[in-house]
């Protein structure tokens, strides 16, 4: 691995700064993403900003919502009895993702900017326009078994890997920044961006700007949720394909519903709608197939992914028929 | 040795040179190091000058033991703790966080010990294999491990322990299958699976302090 200076300042601003005045710096956090790509070669950052002693810890109520701090371990916002009692999609999302000894290293926010587990990004052998923009997408041609059915380019088929993230976006979560412009927020959908001609870049976060915390408003989501992680062995494996699910009910009327998929595309895919094909239907399986038909629309396959045309709408309908029986 | 070939120039020629060069590259480095490590320099160890950029304090307490280190950065918790403090117990597998095999307790809570650098954890207090008897009295976690069979090579081992003790203290062994979800971190390829459950349950149900 290359060698790196390393600082470890208490407070944000100071962060921001030692990031901002080194075009060749990074955060780090939990680290479970980055230092397994610095051990790969993949990257190489030449000074690491340990956030870890900044006070972005805490989960606690905000107005009508919860504010999650950036620092919060996965594993404590899993277990978190607001989360559990507020967003119980959002704590069964965490679980499933990584193992229990990654999850608690793991962060919100560094859970938010884990980068593709694309082979052909892993392998620096590889051509890969995200690793190495201009040298081309080896899986466009290639092994494309993991990759995305919606929002690819040709430059990129890459998906995110986030289970959090996918619950957090069904749950109009805000993303709260800090950077060397002040603060701003940031809607959740618009947090991840699609790969267009700059796969490069995961995000629409700045250069140097700081994930401080994750807001989610409060929802009548409370109950009736599910995520479907389908993946290739019962536990601790990327997911081939995810559904976050959740309705509110009144009888067996649904009044509202949201649903996202992970594994399918660049970022966690909002599926707007078929949120709206579901809103006064009733909770049956044939409502949850139709509105698994709108969801699928637009999906295109390649060589080696065509099963995801198939598992994605009855992963959504499992997911909604599970959330349904909650 | 022949006569010098080149009379005129003086026998301590190479000599000078080599302290020019050093003192104008310390002159260098120390306008652009940081305030300690000008304090090394001043003290006339050039060659430290390098390693204290490279180097960072550490002060850990491993399994009650404290330590005061000086690490690179790029030193994973792992590999300190095996290749610094040459406490071999914690296993490499994977090295990339896949497998399980390097588990320990940081702070009391169960890490893949591979997956972050060791200068991250300073002033922190880590719990490896090593630690967990009790003199020669073994931890009732690794008799039940005797006394079930929860492995064949062995060399999983150590992590699984590490793993399956936070997962009891945790409160996540309620049941085969919570244990096979909460243990899911931790690879076996000889494939003892069964026998650590077995192992767990019977620490969970003979209610033994863990």
């Amino acid at each position: 691995m290359n060698q790196f200076q390393y600082v470890r300042p208490t407070k944000a601003q100071a962060a921001i700064d030692a990031v901002a005045k080194d075009a060749n710096a990074a955060f780090i956090a939990g680290g479970t993403n980055l230092v397994d790509l610095m051990k790969r070669g993949v990257m190489t950052p030449q000074k690491l900003v340990d956030i870890n002693r900044l006070p972005l810890r805490q989960i606690e109520r905000v107005g009508t919502g919860l504010r999650i701090g950036a620092l919060a371990l996965n594993s404590a916002v899993a277990d978190d009895r607001l989360v559990r009692e507020k967003h119980p999609l959002l704590a069964l999302a965490l679980n499933a993702g990584a193992s229990p000894q990654l999850r608690n290293m793991a962060t919100v926010g560094g859970n938010m900017l884990q980068r593709t587990r694309c082979a052909y990004f892993y392998d620096v052998a590889m051509p890969c326009n995200k690793r190495q923009p201009g040298s081309g997408c080896g899986a466009l041609e290639g092994i494309n078994r993991m990759h995305a059915i919606f929002g690819f380019s040709d430059k990129c088929i890459a998906v995110h890997p986030s289970d959090m993230s996918v619950a957090l976006v069904a749950l109009d979560a805000t993303v709260l920044l800090s950077g060397p412009k002040g603060d701003r927020k940031l809607a959740f959908a618009d947090f991840h961006r699609l790969p267009g001609t700059t796969p490069e870049r995961d995000t629409n976060l700045e250069p140097s700007e700081l994930i401080t915390a994750v807001e989610i408003p409060d929802s009548p989501f409370t109950r009736h949720v599910h995520y479907q992680k389908v993946r290739e062995r019962a536990s601790y494996a990327f997911a081939l394909l995810s559904v976050a699910a959740a309705l509110d009910l009144d009888g067996n009327t649904i009044k509202a519903a949201r649903l996202a998929m992970g594994g399918v595309a660049h970022k966690p895919w909002r599926l707007a709608a078929a949120e709206q094909a579901l809103v006064g239907q009733p909770a049956t399986e044939a409502a949850f197939q139709r509105a698994a038909a709108v969801a699928m629309q637009g999906a295109k396959a390649f060589k080696h992914n065509e099963y995801k045309l198939r598992l994605g709408p009855n992963a959504i309908v499992q997911a909604l028929k599970t959330a349904a029986a909650a | 040795m022949a006569a010098n070939p080149e009379p005129d120039v003086p026998a301590n020629h190479n000599e000078n040179r080599r302290t020019f060069l050093k003192q104008s590259s310390l002159l260098t480095a120390l306008a652009l190091v940081p305030a300690p490590v000008v304090s090394a320099a001043e003290a006339k160890l050039d060659e430290r000058v390098a390693e204290s950029i490279e180097k960072v304090p550490l002060s850990l307490k491993v399994n009650g033991k404290k330590y005061k280190l000086s690490v690179e950065p790029r030193t994973t918790l792992l590999d300190l703790l095996r290749e610094n403090l040459h406490l071999n117990g914690t296993k490499k597998g994977c090295d990339y966080g896949q497998c399980g095999a390097c588990t320990v307790h940081v702070e009391g809570q169960r890490v893949n010990s591979c997956l972050s650098f060791a200068v991250m954890h300073d002033g922190q207090e880590i719990t490896t294999i090593e630690g967990l008897a009790d003199g020669d009295k073994l931890h009732p976690m690794q008799e039940a491990f005797v006394k079930h069979d929860g492995f064949q090579c062995g060399y999983c081992t150590p992590g699984q322990i590490m793993s399956a003790v936070a997962c009891v203290r945790e409160g996540h062994a309620g049941s085969a299958d919570e244990i096979r979800e909460y243990m899911s971190g931790n690879i076996c390829r000889c494939g003892a699976y069964s026998n650590i459950v077995a192992a767990i349950q019977d620490v969970k149900q003979g209610g033994q302090k863990v």
